[in-house]
Order: structure tokens, then C-alpha cells, then sequence
């Protein structure tokens, strides 16, 4: 088992004949992953990789029955990308793209408020299921099949996360990046309760950073609803006040959001939290009892 | 980005929020002009910096005497104002902002942001105002009122009504109720409609005439909205910036200046987050977060030595490179090739993990440059610290 994607998952990708779409379709296609369908305007016919290219969603969802979107599509036409994969009906929306305005997330947050649809990202790496699905900009070699679920902020430090686990032998089942992003579609509450949920997941690892209060939200939710393991890291204890820390969310406004405030929210809730980074792998073994 | 109260002020005029009459001034002979013209029994002089806590460090000076102001511009011009949120080394005034004094009835908090926790723009309002916001929410939180604007609508009539009701403006003065409703639409727009990330009057008075004025004004503008609005990026100040972050930023580089003494070179937010702190966990104190994004070439390494190596603070370089999609031997040829072409002079610790992390510490060591390789985070943080020394 595993959560969101697996190996029948079919994907769609906007934004396949540009530089970084074509790129990773291609990778993702190589790990395994049934990529189906691309979009660009006006290029309907050509191929990428041997990736039949439609001129929308709704064309790429009737022809090949593709059910989840992987958006690369430069941050001005973003939103509007986005929205049309819902519409077009597809259930899972993956938006790496980066540098979203923030109001214009906003809206679309809004409209797809009660639909059957679920965004994750945008400014994320994806999503992996080992062995299974790769779909997203992580390099899939560093995974590893194994009983950790990830769930993260962030990117490159995911992969750091991963490499641990996977150089532990403990492996993952599913890693998921919710993105740097202030307002994004999937937050740590929507992920926590699939793990929960998925019989192969043994311990959860959730990689958290400075700013909002997301992590205070999942501390609340762990308390009450996980009983497996969650271990967690959280970056930018020595980040200074009001300063944007790369992602548009990582920034301490107010005296909220400090690192500090939410290793100590996650561990009234009984979170394993590791302060060194180069610990995480370490610290999900011992949780585990191995 | 920030802006100055001006440019806020010059905005909120556009979008029909009331503001004192005023203008930016940059010398005493423009002062003495714009006092002329303006002749108003009470002139205000604030110096206009990118921080909060100008007037306790005396960079607000109000006089009746219209011949005074011309010396009040000459002495801020120029001088170096040190608030709380400057930092110990202060912020020099370029520009100041002469205005027309009020007569205040009242003190009130008014602000507009997204509320990460539900990603609807939220006016934030409180009857303390001229108070850091935080302080009242932190003591009275009763005295914050938050009113949530549904974007698939925008702003309604109702919006402002539950906002000015709960304030007690009907006790207050009901006169300005009307107008407040009609200046918080009118805020939703500027904030929607420019990418603002923050918009705040503090205070926003009620005059003993009976009208709503903007006395103060801080807007902040989202950095991924600012590429649709040319006369935002007009506003931007470039004496208000680190230079070695301008620098960075014309490089496509995402840096910020710490206090520390280890500069640090990553690739990807988080990970850079996370090295500053390890860094800290092995002793020492980070001089930077830098991000080099994800596809790290030769040309962004020799942009991020450069920055480094700017800064007289650091005492050692601690590059940190996960290699996802980007190769860690084309890392590693990059951190060659950099180094040649810019004198690295203090010890350099360069930890390579990922994709063919192998080839790349190999052509490292063979390189002949004074460096050391490791593939363990905490094993490459332990070595630069030991390298440069404990913080002092």
C-alpha cells in the first residue's frame, strides 16, 4: 500500500514542451510512472518522449483517461493551469511550480474549496511512492521501498531525510512535498491521517521549517488521531525575524512561527523531535526499535 | 518588499483612503518650499526609513513654526536612526516626509493579510492603536477583531460593518462609519489588486472634525506579485538593502546576511535552513543563508563565492549540495573552476551528497585546491567549525 499515487496512477503533464516540463516527464516516465498525456496550447500532436501533447486538460482527460496533473507551467498562467486541471476533473493536482503570487493562490484555494479535487503544492517537489510512481522533481534513486512516510515543506532537505532512511535500510513508502508555499492545497493535517490510515507505513517523518503555524495545527492533530511514530525536524531555528528564508512561507512575522515554538508544540504531542538534521534516519530506527 | 510610508501614503491616496497632505522631501530648500505651500498650522517631519520605532529614536519632529522646518530637515537628513527593528547599526535617512499635523479624537489599528491558517485576506483591527499590534494581541487578545473576506466575492458592505460595529465606532462616532466601511473596500482592492502581502494604518485616526485619516501607512508587496505592476517596482529602495543581497539577487541568488562567521553556500531552502542550524549545533554561527537554487552551475558557485567572500565577517565557507537532478561532479567541476577564478582565502569545506556524489568528491580531491570533502552533514559541520575556530 501507499498513499495519493501508486503504480495504476496515470498522469498528465501541463507545461510538457517546455525546458523543465519535458525534462521531468521524461525522468518520471524512466522511474516507471504511467505518464499518459502533456498540455501546451497550440502544440496538440506533438509528442514528448513518445507523450502524446493536447492543447488542454479536458482533451488529455478524454483521450487518456489520465487522473492526476503534474504542473509546470511558469508562474504567471499558474492559477489559471491549475483551475483547468479541476475542471477538466482531474482528483490530484501536482504543482511544482515556484513563485506563485500569493493572492493569486488565494483564489484559487477558494474555488477549489469543496470539490473533489486535491492540490498539493504549489513550490513542492511531488510526490513518490517508491518503486511505484514517481511524480515530481526528487531523484528517485535515493528512495529506497521501506516503512517511512514523509511529508515535508521542503525539498532538498527531504532528499536528505530520504537518503538517511534509505542508507538505514528503513526505507519509505510514500514522500510527499506540501511545498514552501504561504497558502498551498495540501497542508501536514491532510497527509498525517492517510499515513495514519496506510498499512505499510510504520513510522511518519514530517520535515517542517520557520513560519505559519502549520505544525502547530499537526501537533494538535497527532495528539488526538496518530498512534504511529512521527518524527520531526524543523528548520530555521537560527533564522532571524522578518526575513523571507527562500520560500515565500518562511518567514517569522510577529514573534509567530519560530522554530523554537513549534518543536515545542510537536513535542507536548509526543513528536520525536530531532534538532540535528544529520539525525533524522537515526532518530525514526530508535522509534521504530531497531 | 517594503516600501516607504510615502509611497503607502501616495497609494492609499490613489485608492481613495484619506491621508494628511504631505510630500517626500530630500533638502531643507525643498522643505522650505513645500512648507510654504502647504501652510497648515502644524507642520510633521518624519525621516523615512524601512522601520518601525522612528519616533522613540527621533526620527519624527512636529512644529507650528513654519520657519523651523527647513532646520528640522537638516538635522534628519543624513543622520543615522537605530530602532528596534534596525539592528545595532541603525538605518541612514535619505528622504523625509513633510506633512500637515491632525487633531486626533482617536487611536485606532487597521491591517489587511492572508491568513495562512484558512488563505482568505483577514482585516485585522483593534481600538489600541499607535501600539505594536503584537503586544495587544499578546495581552488583550479580546482587543483584536479579525474579519475574513470570502475572495470568491470580495469585499461586502457587511464585511466593514461587522469590523466598524465591533470596534464600538458607534459609540466612538458614528459620523465616520460610513467612511470606514468605504475605506476598508477600499483597502481589499489596494491589497488584492497590487499583490501586497501586508497593508497597515497604525494609527488610522478619527479627527476631532469627524474624518477618518490614514496617519500612518506600511505596505508590503508580495516579491512573486511585483512582476505584474511596473509602478511597484518603481518604489523600490535601493539604500534601504544589503548590497551583497542586491548583489545576490541580480545573480538569481537567494541570499540573506547573518551575523556569524561561517559562510554557508546550499542548494534548496530548506536544506540551507538546516545547515545554518547545524552549523550553530556545532558551535559556531552562520554568516548567511544562501540558496543557490536548484540548478546549481559553475557561474551561480562563482556568484555565491564572490557574495561570501564580500562579507568580512566569514572565516570559513561551508558548501552543502544534495545533488538531486543536478549532478554533484558538475558541482564539484563548478567549485573548481570558481575557486580559480576567485581567490578563495579561508578554509573551504565542501560536503557533496546525491546524485554521483562519489566522482564529485574525487575530482575534489584530486583538484589540488586547499579543501576538505566529506559526505556526512554533521561530519562536514564539525570540520568547518573546527577549521575557523568557535564563535568568538
Amino acid at each position: 500500500m501507499s498513499i495519493l499515487v501508486n503504480k495504476n496512477t496515470r498522469v498528465v503533464v501541463q507545461g510538457i514542451t517546455g525546458k523543465e516540463g519535458s525534462f521531468h516527464a521524461t525522468q518520471c516516465k524512466a522511474y516507471g510512472t504511467k505518464m499518459v498525456a502533456g498540455v501546451t496550447p497550440g502544440k496538440a500532436g506533438q509528442e514528448v518522449e513518445g507523450i502524446p501533447v493536447f492543447n488542454t486538460v479536458a482533451d488529455a482527460v478524454k483521450k487518456t483517461d489520465c487522473d492526476t496533473s503534474l504542473i509546470f507551467v511558469p508562474p504567471p498562467f499558474c492559477a489559471d493551469a491549475i483551475l483547468e486541471a479541476a475542471d477538466a476533473g482531474v482528483q490530484l493536482i501536482i504543482c511544482i511550480t515556484e513563485g506563485i503570487p500569493v493572492n493569486d493562490m488565494v483564489k484559487v484555494k477558494r474555488a477549489l474549496h469543496g470539490r473533489e479535487v486535491r492540490l498539493i503544492g504549489p513550490n513542492c517537489p511531488g510526490v513518490i511512492t517508491v518503486d511505484e510512481a514517481k511524480i515530481g522533481i526528487m531523484p528517485g534513486f535515493i528512495h529506497k521501498r521501506g516503512v517511512v512516510g514523509v511529508v515535508s515543506r521542503s525539498g532538498t532537505l527531504t532528499y536528505e531525510a530520504v537518503h538517511q532512511l534509505s542508507t538505514l535500510g528503513l526505507g519509505e513508502t510514500t514522500c510527499v512535498g506540501i511545498g514552501g508555499d504561504p497558502v498551498n492545497g495540501t497542508g501536514f493535517v491532510d497527509v498525517l491521517p492517510l499515513f495514519e490510515k496506510d498499512p505499510e507505513t510504520q513510522a511518519v517523518v514530517m520535515i517542517g521549517e520557520i513560519g505559519g503555524d502549520a505544525e502547530e495545527k499537526a501537533a494538535e492533530y497527532i495528539q488526538k488521531h496518530v498512534k504511529k511514530p512521527v518524527i520531526s525536524f524543523i528548520a530555521g531555528i537560527t533564522a532571524p525575524p522578518g526575513r523571507r528564508m527562500g520560500h515565500a512561507g518562511a518567514i517569522i512575522s510577529g514573534g509567530k512561527g519560530t522554530a523554537t515554538e513549534k518543536m515545542k508544540a510537536l513535542e507536548a504531542a509526543g513528536v520525536r523531535v530531532v534538532k540535528n538534521p544529520a539525525e533524522i534516519g537515526h532518530a525514526v530506527k530508535a522509534a521504530l526499535g531497531r | 518588499m517594503n516600501v516607504h510610508e510615502f509611497q503607502a501614503k501616495q497609494l492609499f491616496a490613489k485608492f481613495g483612503v484619506p491621508v494628511p497632505r504631505g510630500k517626500e522631501i530630500t533638502s531643507p530648500e525643498e522643505a522650505t518650499a513645500w512648507a510654504n505651500e502647504l501652510n497648515t498650522p502644524v507642520f510633521v517631519v518624519k525621516a523615512q526609513i524601512h522601520a518601525g520605532g522612528r519616533g522613540k529614536a527621533g526620527g519624527v519632529k512636529i512644529t507650528k513654526d513654519k520657519g523651523a522646518v527647513a532646520g528640522l530637515a537638516k538635522e534628519l537628513i543624513g543622520k543615522t536612526l537605530i530602532t528596534h527593528q534596525t539592528g545595532p547599526k541603525g538605518r541612514k535617512v535619505h528622504r523625509l516626509l513633510l506633512e500637515e499635523g491632525a487633531n486626533i479624537a482617536k487611536e485606532l489599528y487597521l491591517s489587511i493579510l492572508v491568513d495562512r491558517d484558512t488563505g482568505w485576506p483577514t482585516f485585522i483591527a483593534s481600538t489600541e492603536g499607535g501600539m505594536e499590534i503584537e503586544e495587544v494581541a499578546e495581552k488583550t487578545p479580546e482587543k483584536i477583531i479579525k474579519e475574513a473576506i470570502d475572495p470568491a466575492v470580495g469585499f461586502q458592505g457587511h464585511n466593514g460593518r461587522n469590523v466598524a460595529f465591533a470596534l464600538g465606532l458607534q459609540a466612538m462616532e458614528p459620523a465616520v462609519i460610513n467612511p470606514f466601511v468605504q475605506m476598508l473596500g477600499n483597502l481589499y482592492r489596494l491589497f488584492m489588486e497590487k499583490h501586497a502581502a501586508l497593508v497597515e494604518i497604525n494609527p488610522l485616526i478619527i479627527t476631532k472634525e469627524k474624518t477618518l485619516v490614514a496617519l500612518d501607512g506600511k505596505v508590503s508587496f508580495d516579491d512573486n506579485g511585483i512582476f505584474k505592476h511596473e509602478d511597484v517596482q518603481k518604489m523600490r529602495d535601493l539604500n534601504e538593502e544589503d548590497p551583497l543581497e542586491i548583489e545576490a539577487t541580480a545573480n538569481n541568488l537567494n541570499y540573506v546576511k547573518l551575523d556569524g562567521n561561517i559562510g554557508c553556500m546550499v542548494n534548496g531552502a530548506g536544506l540551507a535552513m538546516a545547515t545554518m542550524d547545524v552549523i550553530k549545533l556545532a558551535g559556531s554561527e552562520p554568516a548567511n543563508f544562501l540558496d543557490v537554487g536548484g540548478g546549481a552551475t559553475k557561474e551561480t558557485v562563482a556568484a555565491g563565492f564572490r557574495i561570501l567572500l564580500k562579507d568580512p565577517n566569514v572565516k570559513g565557507i561551508f558548501i552543502n549540495i544534495f545533488g538531486g537532478i543536478v549532478r554533484c561532479e558538475r558541482i564539484a567541476h563548478g567549485v573548481i573552476e570558481a575557486a580559480k577564478e576567485v581567490k578563495i582565502t579561508v578554509p573551504l569545506v565542501v560536503r557533496l551528497q546525491g546524485t554521483n556524489a562519489d566522482e564529485g568528491r574525487k575530482l575534489l580531491a584530486a583538484s589540488g585546491l586547499a579543501l576538505e570533502v566529506a559526505d556526512d552533514l554533521w561530519e562536514a559541520a564539525q570540520k568547518i567549525v573546527r577549521l575557523t575556530g568557535k564563535a568568538a
